[in-house]
């Protein structure tokens, strides 16, 4: 069972570990000559006002909560799809019942005018 | 060997790990860790010539040359690139968060390369077997996202942060259809895992069971990535360069391996999950003619996707937003529900599932048709209806 992951234990360090290298490449030969303005955040030239790591009106907020609900209830389907072929008619249409419950769920949220972009 | 020669290989490696004294296990450990070191390797060096290829294939869609000084029609002008990369400073932002901002490209990298690991090559060549195949799709993929939300936090700049808060929208809002569709195959095949989806396309290619999800699947996977047309957080001539407007040299050029591998991996598991992945004629006696069919469909749906990007403009937010939500998630809910009662029922009532299956799609695609023409019927007659007066009583608008 664990035997799986081995592979993406191996695989993941090394997918992190290439591009690092390139990066440390860059900065081993690269030149290195910082200065202010250099420094300085850029934005089209204009000198930047005011902070940016400040509270930060997102727009899909309300999206972002209906995700969360359809991501979770997502995730269920799963196993009930991979078994699909060991399950008899009323199972199924169990599991439609419960991806409709969803779309009702999505049909609230659309009446509600959570779908619209504020 | 020359029927099989991904299994001589891995026989003669396998002999000579244990020749030199090394237990079954151990040998069979380390060459995970060397095939997993190959495969990220070889991916990454065939990022220069997918680059080179998309700015060909670009050009020739605008009536241009493209790159053709370096080296025959211009293949080694990426390598050039990458050389001059090299040369250049990387500018650490004052004001960032240092470990956050170096973090993020590598981050962006390993989420592309890390789906590579559950894809099937060719026959009985894949990085691992997982039984939960589809999910780590679903979720090593999201890493790319959470990679370019941070590098637009830590570079403390404005454009840079709305860019990355319109790579969450673009997240939270094409993530619903893509598991939703997911959940086709998954149903089609019983099995969860790549390689079993593979083996149950043995008598029909999902994409002719499923053509809707495949075509809802490839549209999500694109805006995932962040491609045109849903390149917004990007939009250099709204937000300067979006989330990467802090990034030079080969941190910034990191990004750009990260995306244009991703289309070439979409390409590699819509080719798996919908075009029967390694399947062709004589693919099981010959291994390595399974690749080179694997190979052909991942190059023919990274040529669609480079098509749609060189065709169709940028498209708003709220556009974005809402064709996720009004348009690909209740079609998705629809041919879920339809895909799962109409295989069972074919499959109690002994009818052929493929003919089943395709009608249901026909049916389904006149509907959808039917319902986008309804509204845009709506629509025109909203915007030719004659102007309420407004100018006789301006109190009346509330």
């Amino acid at each position: 069972m664990l035997d799986q992951w081995v592979f993406i234990a191996f695989l993941l360090p090394v997918g992190l570990l290439l591009p690092a290298v390139a990066i440390a490449m860059g900065f081993l030969l690269g030149p290195r000559k910082p200065n202010p303005l250099k420094g300085d955040t850029y934005e089209c030239g204009i000198e930047t006002v005011g902070s940016t790591w400040i509270q930060f009106k997102a727009q899909y907020y309300v999206y972002a909560l209906v995700f969360v609900v359809f991501d979770v209830e997502a995730v269920f389907l799963f196993p009930w799809a991979a078994a699909y072929n060991q399950l008899q008619l009323y199972m199924v249409l169990e599991g439609i019942l419960f991806v409709a419950i969803l779309a009702a769920g999505l049909i609230y949220a659309w009446r509600k005018g959570s779908l619209e972009w504020v | 060997m020359i029927a099989d020669p991904f299994a001589w290989v891995y026989a003669q490696l396998t002999a000579l790990l244990l020749s030199l004294g090394m237990t079954a296990v151990w040998a069979q450990t380390t060459l995970r860790f060397l095939g997993a070191a190959v495969l990220a390797t070889v991916l990454l060096v065939s990022t220069f010539f997918l680059i080179w290829g998309e700015r060909k294939l670009l050009a020739r869609f605008q009536d241009r040359l493209g790159p053709n000084r370096i080296g025959p029609w211009g293949v080694f002008q990426t390598v050039a690139d990458f050389v001059k990369l090299i040369g250049k400073e990387i500018i650490v932002p004052t004001r960032a968060d240092k470990a956050v901002y170096l973090l993020a490209p590598l981050l962006v990298v390993l989420s592309v390369v890390g789906i590579w690991a559950v894809v099937p090559l060719a026959p009985g060549v894949v990085g691992t077997d997982l039984e939960v195949g589809v999910l780590y799709i679903v979720a090593i993929g999201a890493v790319g996202t959470l990679g370019i939300m941070m590098a637009g936090w830590s570079s403390n700049n404005k454009y840079a942060l709305i860019g990355a808060f319109r790579s969450v929208a673009q997240l939270v809002s094409y993530e619903v259809p893509m598991v939703l569709v997911l959940l086709v195959p998954v149903i089609l095949a019983s099995s969860m895992s790549l390689v079993g989806i593979v083996e149950a396309q043995a008598g029909m290619w999902f994409i002719v069971m499923a053509p809707v999800a495949a075509l809802v699947y490839l549209v999500t996977s694109i805006a995932e990535n962040g491609r045109a047309p849903f390149d917004l957080l990007e939009g250099e001539s709204e937000i300067v360069a979006g989330f990467n407007i802090e990034y030079s040299a080969l941190a910034f050029g990191m990004f750009f391996v990260a995306e244009f591998l991703h289309s070439f991996t979409i390409g590699a598991v819509v080719a798996t999950l919908f075009l029967g992945g390694w399947r062709g004629p004589g693919a099981e006696a010959y291994p390595l003619l399974g690749f080179v069919y694997f190979l052909l469909k991942t190059l023919s749906i990274w040529f669609v996707i480079v098509w749609i990007r060189a065709t169709l403009p940028r498209i708003r937010i709220d556009q974005m937003l809402g064709f996720s939500w009004k348009f690909l998630t209740p079609i998705a809910l629809g041919i879920l529900m339809l895909t799962a009662l109409i295989d069972k029922l074919a499959a109690a009532a002994g009818w052929n599932r493929t003919l089943v299956l395709v009608l249901a799609n026909v049916v389904a695609v006149v509907v959808i048709l039917s319902f986008v023409q309804g509204y845009a019927r709506l629509q025109r007659r909203r915007d030719q209806a004659p102007p309420v007066s407004v100018t006789a009583t301006p109190v009346a608008l509330h």
